[in-house]
């Protein structure tokens, strides 16, 4: 891939995400801002795809964009949720705390990437980031902690089921 | 490779402080949990660059666990806010006080 499409690509996915991000947390309503994480995820997953990893990016679009998402949206619909109009906070000044914080963090951040001299890019086979890349770590070396994930999926799958029956007094 | 790494983990940090922001700021219960998928999601960003940056695979295996955490912490809490919502008829965390000293 030529340098120059690469970077048009990053730049509109980074564009994406970011514009998502800013719909996320700005949308008066529910669904808008789920219709924004969509976008976020979808451009997350263009990204991965540059850096070299389609079976995360794969698994991004099947679990977050096919499974969370669309879970986000069924209990918006569920709960018909016209709760987009907020009253106003409780606790004064907390807007303008929230921002201000918020920026030094970034800041914080952006400082330490600056200082930091990164590494150079390793060299990676065609191979790198497929499924059988992946998988085959995931199999051998962290086979412990995948079943440990599968066990905390069922967990959750029976905590849904609880959480979720009819009120009884 | 034509795009360094830093503007990677750059964007991410920026979406992480919009989740930050979106935690602090909204009070919808389903928006905060959104603006959590956009904290976790940032730091995938960030796992998946620097998997790219070391030529190791363990950052995308780290990526594969935090999204079945991601999809498990969705399911439960979801539900709690729908039994929350069953009850008090609210999505507004600030009416869910009950804990308040």
């Amino acid at each position: 891939m030529s340098a120059l499409i690469e970077i048009i690509i990053f730049s509109a996915a980074a564009a994406g995400a970011l514009a998502g991000g800013v719909g996320v947390v700005a949308s008066a309503q529910p669904v808008r801002s789920a219709l924004s994480l969509l976008l976020v995820l979808g451009s997350l997953a263009v990204m991965y795809l540059l850096l070299a990893a389609p079976f995360v990016a794969t698994l991004q679009v099947i679990i977050y964009a096919g499974a969370i998402v669309v879970l986000f949206l069924f209990v918006i619909m569920l709960l018909h949720a016209r709760s987009g109009e907020e009253r106003p906070s409780k606790l004064r000044g907390q807007r303008v705390a929230a921002f201000v914080l918020s920026a030094a963090f970034y800041a914080a951040i952006l400082a330490v990437l600056r200082t930091v001299r990164s590494a150079p890019v390793s060299t990676i086979g065609s191979e790198f980031g497929s499924a059988q890349f992946v998988g085959g770590a995931l199999f051998t070396t962290y086979v412990l902690p995948f079943e440990l994930a599968s066990m905390v999926l069922i967990v959750g799958i029976i905590a849904a089921v609880v959480i979720g029956r009819p009120f009884v007094r | 490779m034509s795009v360094p790494i830093p503007y990677y983990l750059a964007l991410s940090a920026l979406l992480f402080t919009m989740g930050v922001v979106g935690v602090l700021v909204r009070r919808n219960a389903l928006v905060i949990f959104m603006s959590i998928e956009l904290m976790l999601n940032s730091v995938n960003l960030t796992f998946v660059a620097f998997a790219r940056q070391f030529g190791t695979v363990e950052g995308q295996v780290m990526v594969f666990f935090v999204m079945v955490i991601a999809a498990v912490e969705v399911v439960v809490g979801l539900s709690i806010i729908i039994a929350i919502f069953r009850t008090r008829d609210t999505m507004d965390i600030d009416d869910v006080d009950l804990l308040r000293g």
